[in-house]
């Protein structure tokens, strides 16, 4: 899927726990991605990240090490 | 399997805790207080005569067929309107009683056509089953007379009296020459349906029944629900069905294949021809009622354009070519089996459909889980209710409603937000209306001026015209009301929610941000008349919230769902009668294809697939590693499908191309797969794009179950054999096989044995246990071995009610110069969702296309009258259809339907999607909207292209 429209969804996911002190907002958020985005979306995310992670919320950036990494797709 | 025939009492059903006991016919009969004579005769199995009443009306007292002799009083009581009393003793035959009814009969058979042997009701007639209880033998007077029955007299002159047959109505007749003028139609319309659409008209000998002012039944105000055919005791207000074939000889307790009120109904029989559905008044969800689809609406299943044999084709230009079961599956196996092998495991999937049973969708989420090996399932709620899901599930710890629909029965406040009951949850709206003209109060929360907000007898006290998109600032603001003006309930809270979140939540809500006067500008909705919704939702007593995807069909869906929840778990709202947070689910099994494990991140139950303690029954049971990844929903499949790393799926009963929003990404999804297989009844928008089509069974044709709204499990039983062969569970079950797997399901029953022993809340559902009670509302367990009506009554489910913030974020889909409107999107009474069945019955004369309402002062300024063709435009796309000029809407809000797909409106939405669940984000679309001259470039490149790919080629 497109890196726009993933960043667009991460950021969406973001501001929903903003408000919230930042470690629960960065905690919220990851387990958030965890639960629900397949693996290929997470590597996408990290991929897009990987290059700078430009437009994504620091929120997001700040999630990434507790993401959990996709074990390699097993075919 | 005889014709089921619910017992009459007579007149309602009291509810009165004071027992009375009287003597009729030296009978001792102990019944409520306040119950009529008529009632407690019934209950003690003698059935007094009667014409113009039935128990789900007031009594009336007109006929005076019901008269009864009671020891001490004068005369002789119409025992319909007549109170029993303590010690009364009642003699319900006597020579002089049986003078008065013959008398009576009498004059009615004189000014009642004698054709019985050729009218449609001979056999079901309640004045034909009188004349014979009360011994009528002669008709002293004749019938040469002043009546209503000939169109000419004697000498052949007109006879003014006579009315001809009005035949407007597609699914019934109205013939006055055989009406008694008992007006129980005049009431069911009123009280049962709360339409007001039919009356008297006239006085003493000239009184005829009438529609609107006096007009035919299909130009008045009628909705067609069947009420009023339901209770006529004559064939004044007959089915064509029966005027057609015949009377039915048999009849089943089915479930509705419509909205999620999921009303009972009998399908009765004459072999295995349909003759009518009827709602059945034993039925927990409905009681009897129904609405235009329900009763009249199944013609689809005997429609022409029903696909009855299987076709397969290599590309999707090529025209289809049918083939044997057998070749068609080997075909999908090898074309699946194939993709995984070059593309991955996780290249494939499947969507399950609400309008499938329970057992169809559990066995399609298992081919994925147990088959394909991946998680790659998703469900139509994607785009409906998953925010529900989502949002109860943070907050309250279950993802359904609470309560049941009888619990409206308690409400004092009702707020509606987001949803439009008189249209698309009829029977629903009518107890609703009901509740209304009892008192109730009502706040409505929409864009439009739904019918709720005024139609004869119901007003609500406040419309919220809110803009669409701000539902979360609309329902914080009250939160801020609520909180700031103490008018919460801290002893609930304290005892059932989380207190620290609360404080959090406290202090969210208060800050003057949050605020009816800071929103107002934004929203649209006066500072004043929100405070007034709020303090009257909190302090009205019984507060109950209904609502539907006009909450979570937006990029915050999920926010909004959780606001609502927050509005109740602040006011003590939850967790007995006539309270509550209610989604009104927009398909039949919405709730059933929640509970059964569509979701890529749940297994059945809704938990999540990262347990392993969740995985493990199934392992062992299926024999297979289930993934602990969530898989793809349905907008990251087509995305994927787009990328290309997702290349074949398994779609049942559903049409995303017409149903899913921004119709242009779907089909280059579509276009992007290599395995399309659509199982369905009709080659729909969808199978433009398949290799394979499986022709799907109707409800009639199957058993299983449907879960409602009110988490009620229903029964779908089979009353005639699938027209193509097989149930859709057995295609499933096939399709396993050929690719593998073991399965030997021989019935449905046993499908749903595997769904209770592996799901706690299902632990004692049977189809036994669903036969004895009719229908059961899960929780089903040793704890409530009956089923569970009302959730969250011992606390809060998920331990205590946890507050969540609700900030409101703007949609990034804005208004501009551009696109200076916002487009909503919704149905109307006669259509359901894409149109699939309802467009192929005669519904389609009440709405046979979309058409646009635009405020009168959007329309003047481009020039637009009432009819115009008009252009749809957004970003994504745009479409043409016909102007309606109406202040239903506010100016800058345009609405329509989505039900056709000449028009097609999903190709103006947008690809934005709630911010937890991806659901789209359907209600909010900026548009402009211009004169046109007809449809567009696209939609005539479509309706070719839609044509190309339905080329069947004849079996060789």
């Amino acid at each position: 899927m497109s890196a726009e429209k993933l960043t667009y969804m991460a950021n969406q996911i973001a501001n929903f726990f903003k408000n919230k002190p930042h470690e629960e907002a960065v905690a919220g958020i990851a387990n958030h991605i965890n639960d629900f985005w397949e693996p290929r979306m997470r590597l996408q995310l990290f991929e897009i990240i990987k290059q700078g992670g430009e437009g994504l919320s620091p929120l997001v950036v700040a999630a990434e090490p507790a993401i959990r990494k996709p074990a390699k797709t097993s075919s | 399997m005889p014709l089921i025939k619910e017992i009459d009492y007579g007149t309602r059903k009291i509810n009165s805790k004071k027992m009375v006991t009287l003597k009729i016919d030296g009978f001792d009969v102990c019944v409520p207080e306040g119950t009529s004579v008529m009632r407690a005769a019934m209950e003690a199995g003698i059935q007094i005569p009667k014409l113009c009443s039935t128990d789900t009306v007031d009594a009336f007292g007109s006929c005076r067929l019901c008269l009864v002799e009671i020891e001490g009083k004068k005369g002789t009581p119409a025992s319909c309107t007549t109170h029993v009393e303590e010690g009364m003793q009642v003699h319900t035959q006597s020579d002089q009683l049986k003078g008065l009814r013959r008398g009576v009969m009498e004059l009615y058979i004189s000014d009642h056509p004698l054709d019985c042997l050729t009218c449609a009701a001979n056999g079901d007639c309640e004045l034909q089953d009188m004349a014979g209880a009360v011994g009528l033998r002669d008709v002293r007077y004749g019938y040469d007379g002043t009546n209503h029955v000939n169109q000419r007299g004697a000498s052949d002159e007109l006879n003014a009296r006579w009315a001809p047959k009005d035949e407007s109505n597609p699914y019934f007749t109205y013939d006055p020459s055989k009406c008694i003028v008992c007006s129980l139609c005049v009431r069911a319309c009123e009280e049962v349906q709360g339409t007001f659409a039919l009356t008297i008209e006239g006085r003493g000998f000239d009184s005829r029944v009438a529609a609107s002012m006096s007009e035919d039944f299909f130009e008045s105000e009628c909705v067609s629900c069947g009420a009023c055919v339901e209770v006529c005791p004559t064939a004044t207000l007959q089915e064509k069905s029966v005027i057609e074939i015949g009377t039915p000889e048999h009849s089943v307790v089915t479930t509705c294949a419509y909205c999620g009120v999921g009303c009972a109904f009998k399908a009765e029989m004459r072999g295995a021809e349909l003759v009518r559905m009827v709602p059945y008044k034993d039925g927990k969800a409905n009681h009897g009622h129904s609405c235009v689809k329900g009763r009249f609406s199944y013609g689809y299943a005997a429609h022409k354009d029903r696909i009855l044999n299987p076709m397969v084709r290599e590309n999707v230009e090529d025209p289809w070519r049918e083939v044997s079961w057998d070749e068609a599956l080997s075909f999908a196996a090898n074309r699946l089996q194939g993709l995984q092998k070059t593309y991955g495991k996780e290249s494939i999937g499947v969507i399950t459909s609400s309008r499938c049973t329970n057992e169809e969708t559990y066995l399609v989420q298992k081919l994925a889980r147990a088959v394909f090996h991946n998680n790659n399932t998703d469900t139509c709620a994607r785009v409906c209710h998953s925010p529900t899901g989502y949002g109860l599930r943070e907050t309250l710890g279950t993802s359904a409603g609470t309560q049941d629909f009888d619990s409206i029965e308690h409400a004092d406040v009702v707020l509606v937000i987001g949803a439009n009951p008189t249209d698309a949850h009829p029977v629903f709206a009518s107890f609703l209306k009901r509740r209304m003209r009892e008192g109730a109060k009502m706040i409505v929360v929409d864009p439009r001026r739904i019918d709720l907000v005024k139609s004869p007898y119901v007003e609500a006290t406040h419309h919220l015209a809110l803009r669409p998109g701000t539902n979360v600032a609309v329902v914080t603001a009250m939160a801020h009301v609520i909180v700031s003006e103490g008018l919460f309930d801290e002893t609930y809270i304290r005892e059932r929610c989380d207190w620290d979140e609360f404080q959090d939540y406290v202090e969210f809500v208060s800050d003057p941000k949050q605020s009816p006067e800071a929103v107002e500008a934004l929203t649209g909705v006066l500072a004043e008349q929100l405070r007034s919704a709020a303090r009257l939702y909190a302090c009205g007593g019984n507060a109950a919230i209904y609502y539907g995807l006009g909450v979570t069909e937006h990029s915050q869906g999920s926010t909004a769902v959780i606001g609502l929840a927050n509005l109740a778990m602040l006011t003590g709202n939850i967790g007995k009668q006539g309270v509550g947070v209610n989604p009104l689910r927009g398909q039949n099994n919405v709730q059933g294809a929640c509970d059964m494990g569509s979701f890529p991140h749940q297994l059945p139950g809704y938990r999540h697939v990262k347990f392993a303690e969740v995985r493990e029954p199934y392992e062992k049971l299926w024999g297979v590693a289930i993934s602990d990844e969530p898989g793809l929903r349905i907008p990251n499949m087509l995305d994927a499908a787009v990328e290309g790393s997702f290349k074949g799926i398994y779609i049942q009963g559903e049409d995303i191309l017409q149903s899913d929003p921004d119709t242009k990404h779907v089909a280059a999804g579509l276009a992007g797969m290599e395995c399309v297989i659509v199982h369905d009844l009709f080659l729909n928008e969808t199978a433009n794009y398949a290799h394979v089509f499986l022709p799907g069974s109707t409800f009639l044709e199957k058993d299983g179950t449907f879960t409602n709204a009110e988490r009620r499990i229903s029964p779908v039983r089979k009353v005639m054999m699938p027209r193509s062969g097989y149930a859709d569970w057995e295609v499933t079950q096939l399709l396993a096989n050929v690719m593998g797997a073991d399965w030997n399901y021989t019935h449905p029953s046993q499908i749903m044995a595997e769904i209770a022993a592996t799901t706690p809340s299902f632990a004692n559902v049977t189809y036994e246990l669903i036969d004895k009670l009719g229908s059961v509302q899960w929780p089903c367990t040793d704890a409530a071995p009956e089923g569970t009506p009302v959730l969250h009554v011992d606390g809060i489910v998920r331990g205590k009610g946890r507050f969540i913030r609700t900030d409101y974020v703007a949609t990034d889909e804005k208004s501009g110069p551009r696109f200076p409107l916002l487009l909503t999107t919704g149905r109307i009474l006669t259509q359901y969702n894409v149109g699939a069945q309802t467009r192929r019955t005669d519904n389609v004369a009440w709405h046979e296309e979309d058409v646009l309402e635009i405020h009168p002062h959007d329309a003047e300024l481009r020039g637009i009258k009432d009819g115009d063709w008009v252009k749809l435009a957004s970003r994504s796309g745009e479409t043409s259809l016909r102007a309606d000029v109406t202040d239903r809407v506010s100016t800058g809000v345009v609405y329509t339907t989505f039900h056709h797909p000449d028009t097609h409106t999903n190709v103006v939405t947008t690809e934005y999607s709630d911010w937890a669940t991806n659901c789209p984000e359907y209600k909010v679309t900026a548009v402009q909207v211009s004169l046109s001259n007809g449809p567009t470039k696209w939609q005539e490149h479509y309706q070719k292209q839609s044509a190309r790919s339905r080329r069947i080629e004849a079996a060789e």
